[in-house]
């Protein structure tokens, strides 16, 4: 029996396409990159076993309190009066407003209830302590 | 007049790929996505209080020195969990399959911050899903 045989198959892999695929790639990146501009304070955040991730950023506000007390909201240095009015105001722009409090490990608990209190008189009851994984 | 050969008027594309790579790589290096991570907790509403079974309340003290006072008994951080497991299993579970105990952890003024959370941490780790934040004394 005579075998014919087959034209052989081309095993190429087109790379025609490859630039439009590496620029999708790149301009995903492009669009997720952000910028960092501002840091906050100086702090080093506890770290804690049952650190958990937090489900959107949208939702998400800001506090800052680093060793000496100082406070801060959106790159802004504030005192703990002007906590209320600036929470209640994102609260009301968003009513699924968590408010992750970026403290120091050294601040002492006194200064965290106090802004613990402004932030019930504000309504904003979602908290987050910020920790690092241990 | 000799006629110039022609030149080709097109643009080398062959190294395009590697330059966009490049680009890609630059921006797979500098992206951050960084999620926030934390212990999401649930302050208390004004005026909302309400009582309940002080069998079912442990209460969990911090002084200013982070040590720490179960329900009147000295515990050293490393047995928090152990503790708080045990007695969580002692008071049962509640209709809706939770821990029937609720820790409330009380600190001082004083206290840092790094033992309040360090607490909480053993507390969650426990699991307990109860826990209330209670004032610090003045």
């Amino acid at each position: 029996m005579q075998f014919t045989k087959k034209t052989a198959a081309s095993s190429d892999i087109p790379t025609a396409s490859l630039p439009d695929i590496i620029f999708m790639l790149l301009i995903f990146f492009m669009v997720v990159t952000v910028f960092k501009e501002f840091r906050g304070l100086p702090i080093q955040v506890p770290a804690a076993a049952t650190t958990e991730k937090l489900e959107s950023k949208r939702n998400v506000a800001y506090l800052w309190m680093d060793k000496l007390g100082r406070l801060s909201i959106d790159d802004k240095l504030i005192g703990l009066e002007d906590v209320e009015p600036m929470l209640a105001e994102k609260f009301a722009g968003n009513r699924r407003l968590i408010v992750s409090l970026k403290i120091d490990k050294d601040v002492e608990m006194g200064k965290v209830n106090d802004v613990q209190e402004k932030m019930r008189d504000a309504y904003t009851l979602r908290v987050n302590y910020a920790t690092r994984f241990k | 007049m000799i006629k110039k050969k022609k030149e080709d008027p097109e643009i080398p594309t062959a190294s395009l790929p590697d330059i966009v790579f490049m680009l890609l790589i630059f921006f797979l290096v500098t992206t951050t996505i960084d999620m926030d991570k934390g212990i999401p907790m649930q302050l208390p509403d004004r005026g909302g209080e309400f009582k309940v079974n002080p069998e079912n309340i442990s209460n969990v003290l911090i002084n200013a020195q982070g040590d720490v006072l179960i329900d009147d008994e000295i515990v050293e951080v490393a047995q928090i969990r152990d503790n708080i497991r045990t007695k969580l299993q002692s008071r049962g579970l509640d209709s809706d399959g939770k821990p029937k105990l609720i820790v409330s952890i009380k600190t001082q003024r004083e206290t840092p911050y790094n033992a309040y959370i360090r607490v909480l941490d053993e507390c969650k780790r426990a699991g307990a899903t109860k826990i209330s934040i209670a004032e610090p004394d003045k």
